[in-house]
């Protein structure tokens, strides 16, 4: 779940580029839809030149948006990127065709262990493969957050985030959140100790009695603003995605602007997602959309990608292509022991859902 | 819209009399800028000139057919989702007719949604919360866009075309992108914090951005041209005499211009403030990209039903009861303003 809005114009220029300087060929084109600023620039280009496919590729900003398209039909798209979750609801409406196994043999290569917390969401892993997977945690701008928190303040721990007296300190140097409830509600159930997709009222209530203290200390609920707004020191602390923070801080780094941008995953442990590729039902070059999955788990086309959007593959046979930052880097490759305590997000019923998001309403809102 | 016949000198045939029922806001527009007509003392609008040559039917018809596939046809289909009910599936809602066994058509409305909306104070808060933001946005882009259109009016022809023209220009930007700009305007690290902070008249970034202020700033700069044109149409083609003739009678300008200019110009008021209400009721960008945490308008709620929830009945059923809330009071208004002028121009 990578940067979003500042990055559309750029991935739209990309989309258009790619397009006007391929010409169509006799192949067929294959629509691809995918989160913005989550692919290499040379991805689609070499995969055109090696296959003669034409690719149009479009970009979108949320799993809302990319779902309400899925279930309204035609989309006309032939490969897509919905998150784990997202996925499996996706899955039991019937919007996915299986997947051709045989004609995507670098499926072996993903990472059994992974793909056992998939099959959770798609049992028998029938219907999509991982492309990229990272974690939701903590952005922070460390300066400014160890200045009011003190140096020896709890910096890698959500007691940061959740208890108002530490949060308190941090509302005026502005505080952002997703605005994603199947995320940030999960990591707060965990966080009191509960079962993350816990669908218990009583939970929920307890939920509500950790949220609500430290709502007026929330600037906005947004989830792509915080890239930019982290690396131009607007805000000091965001609840963000581990790449998406990352991005912010080399985009920091490179400005040179006297900004750190740092990306934790808290003690606690944290919510590990998944995207997932995946290909409509009624997607009309199912074929190619099978080649370019096929391609995008090359062991040198996937580390080229990790490389460039700072978030971990699933692909244990990329590990030599990989930069020795990204491959070391503990933020992006957790060690196994933080590996262990983070959870991965399982769906939730119809029910569920509309509670949570009344939840989310009220911790938004205050109604 | 009373103003529209009342001046002297205008015989009343230079209205337009058709559809006098279901006069719009479209027409007090069309009436606020289609003066001129009157004034050439033909006594006829470019509308008659135009029924006379093609037939009053195609020209009525083009409109409503317009209306029918674009309005009344996709209203119709929200309002089939509103009577479902949630499923998983494509599409995500059970069908409002089926043929069960034994040849029967049956037909299942669900009334649920609405009653939903109802039972969580959550909606009707959001929707009073929209409606106390539209009319304040109306209300700063009257106070602002009334001396604008004002002056503009009374400028010479040069300089009103250029005027105009600055009025128009932001269009050619996309409407997305102004509202974006607005960010790194009022950001804590924004042109307005940096300059204070560096004339040292505040030391840390006075919050702007993500407030109630600048959610009323992006509202009010994104339909303020909406609320001068109206306006501008109506004041320039005021006749000057009139102030003119208030004066040599005594009426100082303020009088003048409460008695004479402000009630000439009312359609343009009611046309204007319109434009700049409607929309900003189901305002959703600006909200969503300037407004704070606890921004609360009925455009995100729906956003969050449909998106979110991906409940689309309830969220069709949301749409709906805030096209009723604003379309009955609108259509009340529009009938008493109606009536009003009729008494007015019947004595």
């Amino acid at each position: 779940m990578p940067d979003l809005r500042p990055s559309l114009v750029a991935g739209i220029a990309l989309a258009t580029a790619t397009t006007l300087a391929t010409p169509a060929l006799a192949d067929g084109t294959l629509h691809f839809y995918n989160w913005s600023d989550y692919i290499a620039e040379d991805t689609i280009p070499n995969f055109e030149a090696q296959t003669g496919i034409d690719v149009t590729y479009d970009v979108y900003d949320s799993n809302e948006v990319l779902e309400a398209k899925l279930l309204a039909g035609n989309t006309g798209y032939d490969l897509v990127v919905p998150t784990g979750i997202f996925m499996e609801r996706q899955v039991k409406a019937g919007v996915y065709q299986p997947l051709d196994k045989d004609k995507i043999p670098n499926l072996k290569t993903l990472n059994p262990r992974l793909m056992e917390y998939l099959a959770q969401l798609d049992p028998g892993n029938e219907h999509a493969a991982i492309y990229m997977w990272g974690t939701t945690g903590i952005g922070m701008n460390v300066d400014m957050v160890k200045a009011r928190l003190g140096e020896d303040g709890p910096l890698d721990s959500y007691d940061m985030f959740f208890k108002p007296e530490n949060l308190a300190k941090l509302a005026d140097c502005g505080v952002h959140v997703l605005d994603a409830p199947t995320e940030l509600l999960p990591i707060a159930l965990h966080y009191l100790g509960l079962d993350p997709s816990s669908g218990n009222r009583e939970d929920f209530r307890k939920v509500e009695e950790l949220l609500m203290p430290i709502r007026p200390y929330i600037t906005k609920f947004h989830s792509s603003e915080y890239v930019n707004a982290l690396a131009n020191g607007d805000i000091c602390l965001a609840i963000g995605w581990s790449g998406d923070v990352l991005q912010a801080a080399d985009r920091a780094a490179e400005a040179d602007n006297g900004v750190t941008v740092t990306y934790v995953i808290p003690k606690e442990g944290t919510l590990l997602w998944f995207d997932t590729l995946a290909i409509p039902t009624d997607a009309p070059n199912p074929d190619a959309a099978h080649q370019m999955i096929n391609y995008l788990l090359e062991p040198e086309v996937t580390a080229s990608i990790s490389n460039y959007v700072a978030y971990a593959n699933a692909n244990d046979t990329s590990k030599p292509f990989l930069d020795e930052e990204v491959l070391n880097d503990p933020r992006i490759y957790p060690a196994d022991d933080v590996l262990d305590r983070l959870f991965p997000d399982r769906a939730s019923t119809q029910a569920v859902d509309r509670l949570r998001t009344r939840l989310w309403s009220k911790f938004k809102t205050g109604i | 819209m009373s103003g529209a016949g009342e001046g002297p000198g205008h015989g009343l045939g230079g209205r337009p009399t058709t559809g006098a029922r279901t006069r719009s806001i479209a027409e007090a527009a069309w009436a606020a800028a289609g003066r001129d007509g009157e004034r050439n003392g033909h006594g006829r609008t470019r509308l008659q000139w135009l029924m006379a040559r093609f037939g009053r039917g195609t020209v009525i018809g083009i409109p409503y057919i317009w209306l029918l596939l674009f309005f009344l046809l996709p209203f119709l289909i929200v309002l089939k989702i509103s009577f479902a009910e949630f499923r998983i599936g494509l599409p995500p809602y059970t069908p409002l007719l089926e043929w069960i066994e034994g040849g029967y058509l049956q037909i299942k409305l669900a009334f649920g949604n609405f009653l939903f909306l109802l039972d969580d104070p959550l909606y009707v808060v959001a929707y009073l919360n929209s409606l106390k933001v539209a009319l304040v946005s109306t209300l700063i882009a009257l106070l602002i866009g009334y001396p604008m259109a004002y002056a503009i009016a009374r400028a010479s022809p040069t300089w009103r075309a250029v005027y105009l023209l600055l009025v128009i220009l932001p269009f050619w930007t996309s409407f997305l992108i102004r509202v974006y700009a607005w960010i790194g305007i009022l950001k804590n690290n924004g042109l307005i914090n940096n300059a204070l902070i560096s004339l040292g008249l505040i030391d840390s970034p006075l919050p702007l951005l993500n407030t109630e202020v600048s959610l009323y700033i992006g509202i009010v700069y994104s339909y303020l041209p909406f609320m001068v044109l109206p306006l501008y149409a109506t004041l320039e083609k005021m006749d000057i005499a009139l102030i003119e003739a208030a004066a040599d009678l005594g009426c100082r300008p303020f009088k003048a211009f409460l008695t004479v200019t402000l009630p000439l110009s009312m359609p343009g008021i009611v046309a204007g403030s319109m434009l700049v209400f409607i929309p900003a009721v189901g305002e959703f960008v600006i909200p969503d990209l300037l407004g704070g945490a606890g921004t609360l308008m009925i455009g995100k709620v729906l956003w969050s039903e449909f998106f979110n929830n991906r409940d689309w009945p309830v969220a069709s059923a949301v749409a709906i009861a805030m096209l009723i809330f604003l379309v009955i009071p609108i259509v009340v208004f529009q009938y008493y303003q109606h009536k009003h002028a009729e008494r007015a121009e019947e004595s």
